[in-house]
């Protein structure tokens, strides 16, 4: 009885333990290479799930299903135009045959080395056939240049983009993928992530860029003295013509009152100049006649013809 | 898991033994005198409750639970208690799809003194640094917001998501970015964004991450630090320009209204001027007509009154007064003229 029980757990233990050599789980981000003595045994396991596997003889081999990262080392290289830029890259790929990456390359950090040695060549080959604008840019659309109070000032003769950067990356990915389908690698795209100026270069780019600002500000500058002095001498001008205008229109008022008066004096006076001139002239005298005025009197005169006899003779 | 398990279980076992001190040899001993009378049902229902412990699960709200049997993914769970079957054959991952998750870039919105640094030097202003359209230099710092929208892509579909992420957005900004000029840059911030956005979105898509952009928020963009001074240039030129404007205008404001009220005070002036003379020849030449009516009626007899009453009214007001005969023909010895208004 004891001895039977004893079989039996020794059974079951040993079942247990051959089920759990041979079965093995395929994760979904996974795919698995089923190897017999290092020999490749049947299709890859690319559905995920549970599998089973000869115990002991056969041996699983795990690779990544999903997409994976490839990331570029940064280095400098020289445009069409020979301008040094600093580019970096980075490509996502994926194994769509394990068998053949499992024979070629066999594990994805040896993959990444593989993956370096061509991408990177293409890379570089793309960016030195091409302008540096043809890196930058993305399409011809129109550069907002704009510059508030700088409508005159001629900008550079703008370049027409044939190829842009998509392009240029899809270029790099055509050269790189023939190379590539060899180890059972697709590459799925290659972008540009980071692409500066190298420093020296950098340096003379912001020279320039200052050149360019300082140039706006001078601008700006003489603007507004120039204006200031338009403005002085708009002051300088309403003042002249608000002070003439007045003049001008006082000497009018002036002179329309000049002449109405003269009408008046006219109309009365001409009734008989004589006696006109009779008045004014007694007028005159108390006007012009005061006590340090002397006056010498004849006899003759009218006033004192009395004063020699009454009959008043001269 | 299983583990942790079984030494709850054996400490609950201690405790409801009244056993305080876990000795290790005594325990042994313990559990084998509480295994006597149970024997393998014990075992038995200790490994049930280990099986059934790894059979429910709770997803919070902000959650979703993946499930994979065997690897396999065979649903997704929602929010609440949830059964699965146990450990081993059926795996659960918690995906937090209704958080929104934050990646910055270009600066790093660090505490204290060490935000002064965001901008300068290092990995930071790499990122930021960007070519323009225009083959000038900006830094572009930016934010990108997003959230899990398929938990089983964004398990499954690619490697390192959140790498993937970071490359793209950086890809994506220079993109956009390269397409536009510096002024744009600096003063377009929010088309910027959303054009990255979109194509951030469409190439997220593409690699089946699972992710949706919630925003991508542009912090201030500027030019690099080198440059940065010139720039302020001139923006302190126009604002000189605009004082420079301002002071001869303040000129011109001093000035012309001041000329203006003189100018009105001349011309009113002019105006008493006129009234004064108008009026004044109004007045004479009425008087003139009214005495003319009455002199015409007795022009002698009116002559000679209006000749003596001058006279009257003159002579006493005068100095001195000669009279000389009208024989008398040398009359100069006579007067001294100087003398007599020095000596008066």
């Amino acid at each position: 009885m004891k001895s039977k029980l004893a079989i039996l757990i020794v059974v079951v233990v040993v079942a247990a333990v051959f089920v759990f050599a041979s079965a093995y789980v395929v994760d979904e981000t996974e795919q698995v290479v089923v190897t017999q003595f290092g020999k490749v045994v049947g299709k890859p396991k690319t559905e995920s799930g549970l599998y089973f596997k000869i115990p002991f003889i056969q041996s699983t081999n795990y690779f990544p299903k999903n997409l994976l990262q490839w990331d570029g080392d940064p280095g400098q290289i020289p445009t069409l135009d020979k301008t040094y830029i600093w580019v970096d890259t980075f490509a996502r790929w994926r194994i769509v045959d394990p068998i053949k990456f499992f024979q070629t390359v066999n594990n994805t950090l040896s993959a990444q080395g593989r993956l370096d040695d061509i991408i990177d060549p293409a890379v570089r080959n793309l960016i030195t056939e091409n302008r540096l604008i043809e890196t930058v840019r993305k399409t011809n659309r129109e550069l907002d240049t704009y510059e508030i109070g700088l409508e005159d000032i001629k900008e550079r003769p703008s370049y027409t983009i044939k190829i842009g950067r998509e392009k240029i990356t899809k270029k790099i990915l055509e050269q790189a993928q023939p190379k590539l389908s060899k180890f059972g690698i697709e590459l799925v795209d290659v972008k540009i992530k980071r692409i500066n100026y190298v420093e020296q270069v950098r340096d003379s780019v912001y020279g320039r860029m200052i050149a360019e600002r300082k140039q706006i500000a001078e601008k700006f500058r003489s603007e507004g003295k120039g204006e200031a002095q338009k403005i002085r001498g708009e002051k300088e001008r309403d003042l002249k013509r608000i002070s003439s205008e007045a003049y001008r229109t006082a000497q009018e008022i002036k002179g329309k009152a000049d002449a109405k008066s003269t009408k008046l004096y006219a109309e009365a006076y001409g009734l008989d100049p004589d006696f006109y001139s009779f008045m004014k002239t007694l007028e005159v005298y108390s006007d012009a006649l005061d006590k340090d005025s002397s006056l010498v009197l004849s006899t003759d005169s009218e006033f004192f013809k009395y004063l020699k006899g009454y009959s008043g003779i001269r | 898991m299983n583990w942790d398990w079984e030494r709850l279980k054996k400490q609950q076992e201690d405790k409801g033994g009244g056993m305080v001190p876990p000795k290790m040899d005594e325990l042994v001993e313990r559990f084998k005198k509480i295994k006597l009378p149970g024997g393998p049902l014990l075992i038995l229902l200790f490994i049930l409750i280990l099986l059934g412990s790894s059979m429910f699960y709770t997803i919070g709200v902000d959650e979703v639970g993946v499930v994979q049997r065997f690897g396999k993914y065979v649903r997704t769970s929602q929010p609440g208690l949830n059964f699965k079957l146990p450990s081993g054959i059926e795996k659960v991952t918690k995906v937090k799809v209704r958080r929104v998750y934050k990646e910055e870039f270009g600066f790093r919105s660090l505490r204290g003194d060490d935000r002064r640094r965001a901008y300068s030097g290092g990995e930071n202003t790499n990122v930021a640094l960007m070519l323009t359209g225009d083959l000038n230099v900006g830094l572009v710092p930016w934010i990108v917001q997003y959230r899990i929208k398929d938990p089983y892509n964004f398990l499954f579909k690619v490697h390192d998501v959140k790498r993937l992420l970071i490359d793209m957005s950086e890809a994506a900004m220079r993109l956009v970015v390269g397409d536009r000029s510096i002024n744009e840059v600096i003063s377009k911030r929010e088309q910027i964004a959303i054009e990255a956005r979109n194509v951030l979105q469409k190439e997220l898509d593409n690699a089946e991450s699972g992710i949706n952009i919630v925003t991508i928020e542009m912090k201030k963009t500027n030019v690099p630090e080198p440059v940065q001074p010139s720039f302020n240039e001139v923006n302190q030129a126009i604002q000189e320009k605009e004082k420079m404007i301002y002071q001869a205008k303040e000129d011109y404001n001093k000035a012309i209204p001041a000329a203006r009220g003189e100018a009105e005070r001349t011309i009113k002036g002019a105006e008493g001027y006129a009234l004064d003379r108008v009026n004044r020849a109004m007045g004479d030449a009425a008087r003139f007509k009214a005495l003319y009516a009455e002199y015409v009626k007795a022009k002698d007899v009116t002559k000679r009154r209006l000749y003596l009453e001058t006279l009257k009214d003159l002579l006493p007001k005068l100095g001195d007064k000669y009279i000389i005969d009208s024989e008398q023909k040398n009359v100069l010895p006579l007067l001294n003229f100087g003398k007599q208004k020095g000596e008066k």
